[in-house]
């Protein structure tokens, strides 16, 4: 079957359908680009066609970008480039062609990189004004750049400033935003896309319309706008490029501390376009896209994007049990975590019934979902309708009326074994069709499943804090959990939106296990006498979001301490934390949230190291740091090694896992790829190599755990060498954030 | 059991807010939102699935400008299934009765299966409008294409036409208030002031004795409310605690300062509140494991001239209701009587037991009787917990099912006066 179907009318106007057959979304694969030429060099000679509309057959799916497997087969950044090349000249034929035959966009459902590079490419867009209509270019995402002619046309379109905008931070924008940047020249109910579509590709054709898309019209009420000034003063004339192009890199910098090359070679290319001309531009696109594609850090995004794939097609369970309809779910605990799982739940469309002890910890858990809402309504996401719509979907109580209807109760109550066996019991007598959910983040799944008749239907759902903003959900499958569970919970997970690994039970399960030894080795490094910010900077050096200790202020002192003898005590003197931990929090240093930590809380803005901390040190306030980059490797290091003893112990289904478990619930740096990846980028070996040097030189926590050994022997990797294996077709999505 | 023709119909679960003072606590909330909050949590503590719910008959006496079929508002705000039908009904006070026997006929017939019928009344929150001068140029400067025809619409408006006008409580076709009508009643059946007295202090005694001792707990839910949910109405705040009968002599009379006797004190107040129930067929509870509170055996609507007595029809409903029951006044366990005016109330009584009036005004039909003061209103009324217009008849409903429940009794009759001259009246039964 041909991608391109193509439907001429009487009046002249060809209608060019693409749909890559067999697939759920149009993707631009390697045979676009044959497929695209055959088709536009036919119609541009047929005397019978006067017009083109170019639209996609999917439902809701314009072109959500290139063929990503594609991408990751790509062996040399020369192939990568002339990949580019390719598609760029395609383009380029396609605009070639609009002078003679104007060539209408018709977009519905996502556009985006090169499906909206192929729009660009169009001499009119129109798009509908449906919600999932974006467009945008998210390749830098992907550690990539538009490579189709986007950083060309985009800022030749909408300017500068706006281009950089969308480009460097990969963002997508709905029609009306579109329709304002001039992204799209007019925006349409889906029902009359198409008869619009080729109805302005007749007025095209025929003079009746004509497209004037003046950069600035100089009229008042348009001169008082910021980017119309913005462009006057600063694009139009070349000091004022300068110093626009300097202050959008000065602003990238600090946003990627130079871990991230795409967005640079994205500006780089857009500079030269808009210097040197499009000829110039095109082909430093084209090189810069070639470097990036072969690159490590695309290289680790694509892999992790993959996993994120992959993981949405992963039902949890390997023996194909098929999961449990949830229409309504009961959260017990309306805390800043129960408050937060209510909202992503009604967010989904899903019944929630919220139980607190009393109505004044019921007001505080609605008003945090409210607040939520409200701030989404601010920011021109939701109508106040749709607010209301999701809101109604909660209701609150003080008992466990309404809770025996519901087919999910996530438990969020205090971290203590006593009090979850209560509400085990609670729950089975209230509402004993449930499955009961705990969100503990440390406590054993065995452990609190020992109060249940059913244990089958007990299940960790470890979310993570703020709910509504990290996207992983950790479920814990315990000894006694049933297939059905699980699957029914991962379902869910992936219901509000998140991306769920599934472990097996054991004290911290994976995610706060690994976190455990990490920030023990924070804690002996600052105990030995180094400066806090040093430490902080130095994990942030390494790409982290926060450094380790400020993470401990934000966290709580106390349930980091909690957590670290919690985790001492069962896998012994390895993840034994420094002397010191007490002696915070005896201090009254709880973090942020008692206003005293590691740093200061006061009402600047700026962070500043409480520096009485150091009285609690035995070096006090005389600080010597170690190298960041040792800092930085020994607490890594520990991260690894642990994640290592995971794997090798059954706790991790597969390193996949481990991977997307680090990088969405504890921020490790994307572009690493996930610990399992970092060992196989340094080599196992390696990594016990340096495992053994820090052993000698600290002690046993840092013996190489027995799954290291036995690759550092046979020489191999955590992941396979063949890259995503099984996964469906790719795409270039806002999937990643 | 029943009598009436068709499937019986069972009412399987009821709530109500705090029944507030106007202008307090929920003074905040339109008759939506409390419409909304308690079908939300009816719902839920009702156990019901969305999904069965057929239809939502719903209704509020004060009308919003804004929504026309608060009804169907109501089902969507309040998160139902959108498909599930709607239409809204308006009997001055007896407006969730008629909510009630609506959706029980539908029930009965088999056109629906299952059913939330209530009402709501924001008094704190009614629709100002303004004269009709205002109202004629503000719809023609709404046609108006250009600024000068929008102008030009209000040309001719005078500075009086103006002023706003509230809401009238007034009998539309006699002119007169309620209350006014009321004085009259009183006059002319020889209620004394004394008498109307004793039973309000009556209402908010038994009233507060109830709330005192937590029989309302499985009724009456708890409303958050406020910007940040921290405002917590948990209870009506009506009833006065520690009602003494001397005070209630101390108030001037409102509506005939010279020769009334009707005070602030003796009647009911402008209230804010909502009420639901779920009603549906016997099948269908059994069906959904739904324990029916009760059955509806039998109602009966009346009318009288507003220009004679505008309270008195219930005395003509109440026989109706128990005719059509195939019962007597004697056997019944529990009479539920909506008290607008403590005068009313005594009026109504008078003529229940009146041969007199009977045999002037029923045809000569032996008259129903005494109500034994033990059987009436046990846990007060109106007077004492509010009389929020629309969800008054859904609370006695609900009240009544509850307080048979606890002494075991089953038969109750529900007897509800309303503006212009209406009677509505239901005889209940728990086997």
């Amino acid at each position: 079957m041909p991608a391109l179907r193509v439907e001429t009318a009487p009046d002249g106007i060809a209608t060019v359908l693409y749909d890559v057959p067999g697939e759920p979304v149009n993707t631009l694969r390697e045979s676009f680009q044959q497929d695209f030429d055959q088709v536009f060099a036919r119609l541009s000679e047929d005397p019978a066609v006067t017009g083109i509309v170019l639209a996609s057959a999917k439902p809701d799916s314009f072109v959500v970008g290139a063929d990503v497997e594609m991408l990751a087969r790509v062996k040399s950044a020369a192939e990568a480039t002339a990949l580019a090349r390719g598609g760029q000249q395609a383009m380029q034929r396609l605009e070639e062609l609009g002078k003679r035959k104007p060539v209408v966009a018709a977009i519905h459902g996502p556009a985006l990189g090169g499906g909206l590079e192929l729009a660009l490419a169009a001499t009119y867009r129109i798009a509908t004004d449906d919600r999932r209509t974006q467009l945008g270019q998210p390749e830098v995402q992907l550690g990539l750049i538009p490579g189709a002619g986007g950083t060309q046309r985009l800022p030749a379109l909408i300017g500068i400033a706006q281009a950089l905008d969308l480009i460097l931070a990969g963002k997508s924008v709905r029609a009306q935003k579109a329709r304002k940047l001039g992204l799209v020249d007019e925006v349409v109910p889906k029902a009359i896309l198409l008869e619009i579509a080729r109805r302005r590709a007749r007025e095209l054709a025929s003079g009746e319309l004509k497209i004037e898309r003046n950069k600035v019209q100089l009229t008042l009420p348009r001169l008082l706008r910021t980017e119309v000034l913005q462009q006057l003063a600063l694009e139009d004339n070349p000091v004022g490029r300068k110093i626009l192009f300097q202050q959008a890199r000065k602003a990238l910098l600090a946003k990627t501390h130079g871990h991230y090359p795409a967005p640079e070679r994205a500006l780089e290319a857009i500079r030269i376009g808009v210097e040197k001309g499009a000829e110039e531009g095109h082909r430093a696109e084209a090189s810069f896209f070639g470097e990036l594609v072969v690159g490590d850090v695309s290289r680790r995004l694509v892999e992790i994007f993959f996993a994120t794939q992959a993981l949405k097609k992963d039902t949890g369970v390997d023996d194909g049990t098929r999961p449990k309809q949830v229409e309504k779910i009961g959260v017990l605990g309306a805390g800043l975590m129960g408050g937060g799982i209510a909202y992503v739940a009604a967010d989904a469309g899903i019944t929630v019934r919220l139980k607190d002890k009393d109505d004044a910890a019921l007001g505080r858990g609605l008003k945090q979902i409210t607040s939520i809402f409200d701030e989404r309504m601010r920011r021109k996401r939701l109508t106040w309708r749709e607010r209301d719509e999701k809101l109604a979907l909660i209701t609150g109580t003080t008992d466990y009326t309404g809770m025996r209807t519901a087919d999910v109760i996530v438990e969020a109550v205090f971290e203590d074994l006593k009090v979850k066996h209560g509400v085990v019991r609670d729950v089975e007598r209230e509402a004993p069709n449930a499955i009961i959910a705990s969100n503990t983040s440390s406590i054993p799944i065995g452990l609190i499943a020992e109060a249940a008749s059913r244990p089958d239907k007990v299940v960790g759902m470890h979310f993570f804090s703020p709910v509504h903003r990290m996207p992983l959900l950790e479920v814990i499958r315990g000894r006694s959990t049933g297939s059905e569970t699980v699957a029914t919970v991962v379902a869910l997970g992936k219901k509000l939106g998140k991306t769920v690994i599934v472990v097996n039970d054991g004290p911290g399960f994976y995610t706060s296990r690994i976190l455990a030894p990490y920030v023990n080795e924070a804690a002996f490094i600052f105990n030995d006498g180094a400066a806090v910010e040093d430490i902080d900077r130095a994990l942030v050096e390494f790409g982290f979001p926060v450094g380790p200790l400020q993470l401990l202020d934000e966290v709580g002192i106390d349930v980091g301490s909690k957590v670290a003898h919690v985790m001492h005590e069962a896998f012994g003197a390895r993840l034994a934390p420094p002397a010191g931990f007490e002696k915070l929090v005896e201090n009254g240093r709880l973090g942020r949230k008692a206003k005293k930590g590691f740093y200061l809380y006061g009402d600047g803005k700026t962070k500043e190291v409480d520096r009485s901390v150091y009285d609690l040190t035995p070096q006090g306030h005389k600080r010597t740091s170690p190298p960041p980059a040792e800092i930085a490797e020994r607490c890594v290091l520990q991260m690894v090694n642990e994640a290592a003893h995971c794997l090798g112990e059954g706790i991790l289904r597969s390193a996949r896992d481990g991977d997307v478990g680090a990088v969405f619930g504890l921020g490790w740096p994307p572009f690493r790829g996930g610990p399992f990846r970092y060992a196989d980028t340094l080599g196992p070996a390696h990594v016990v190599e340096r495992l053994r040097l820090y052993q000698n030189r600290y002690g046993a926590r840092f013996a190489p755990a027995p799954a290291l050994l036995q690759l550092a022997q046979s020489g191999g990797k955590f992941h396979a060498p063949a890259r995503a294996p099984g996964n469906p077709p790719g795409q270039v999505a806002a999937e990643l954030r | 059991m029943a009598n009436r023709p068709g499937r019986r119909v069972a009412i399987v679960a009821g709530l109500r807010t705090p029944f507030v003072k106007a202008g307090t606590s929920l003074r905040d909330l339109s008759a939506l939102e409390l419409g909304k909050q308690v079908v939300a949590e009816l719902v839920q503590r009702a156990e019901i699935p969305p999904k069965t719910i057929d239809q939502i008959v719903f209704g509020t006496v004060i009308p919003s400008v804004q929504l026309s079929n608060i009804a169907r508002e109501v089902g969507i705000a309040a998160g139902l299934p959108k498909n599930v039908d709607a239409y809204s009904v308006v009997r001055a006070c007896a407006t969730s009765l008629q909510a009630m026997t609506s959706a029980a006929d539908a029930i009965a017939l088999g056109e629906i299966d299952l059913a939330i019928v209530g009402g709501a009344e924001a008094m704190s929150d009614v629709p100002i409008s303004y004269s009709r001068p205002i109202a004629q140029a503000v719809v023609a400067a709404s046609r108006g294409r250009s600024l000068t025809e929008k102008l030009h619409a209000f040309q001719g408006v005078s500075p009086k036409d103006l002023l706003p006008v509230p809401p009238s409580i007034a009998e539309y076709s006699t002119g007169l208030s309620m209350g006014e009508s009321t004085e009259k009643m009183a006059k002319e059946n020889g209620i004394s002031r004394e008498a109307q007295d004793a039973w309000a202090h009556r209402s908010h005694f038994l009233a507060a004795q109830a709330w005192e001792s937590g029989k309302f707990r499985h009724e009456v839910m708890r409303v958050l409310t406020g910007k940040d949910f921290d405002v917590v109405v948990a209870e009506d705040n009506i009833v006065r605690k520690d009602s003494k009968l001397e005070s209630y002599a101390k108030l001037k009379p409102v509506f005939d300062k010279k020769y009334g006797s009707i005070t602030a004190g003796n009647s009911s107040p402008l209230t804010d509140g909502a009420a639901a129930l779920v009603v549906c067929s016997e099948e269908r509870a059994r069906e959904l494991g739904l324990r029916p509170l009760g059955f509806l055996r039998s109602y009966a609507y009346a009318a009288v001239d507003p220009g004679w007595q505008l309270l008195q029809a219930p005395a003509f409903s109440a026989p109706k209701a128990l005719r059509r029951a195939g019962m007597r006044l004697s056997d019944i366990d529990l009479v539920e009587i909506h008290e607008a005016f403590a005068a009313q109330v005594l009026s109504n009584l008078q003529a229940w037991s009146s041969k007199k009036f009977a045999d002037e005004h029923l045809g000569g039909a032996p008259p129903i009787g005494d109500v034994p003061d033990e059987k009436l209103n046990p846990r007060g009324g109106s007077i004492a917990l509010g009389h929020p217009f629309a969800a008054t008849g859904a609370r006695l409903v609900h009240q009544a099912l509850r307080e048979l429940e606890e002494k075991d009794k089953n038969t109750a009759l529900i007897s509800v006066c309303a503006a212009g001259g209406l009677g509505a009246a239901c005889i209940l039964e728990r086997i």
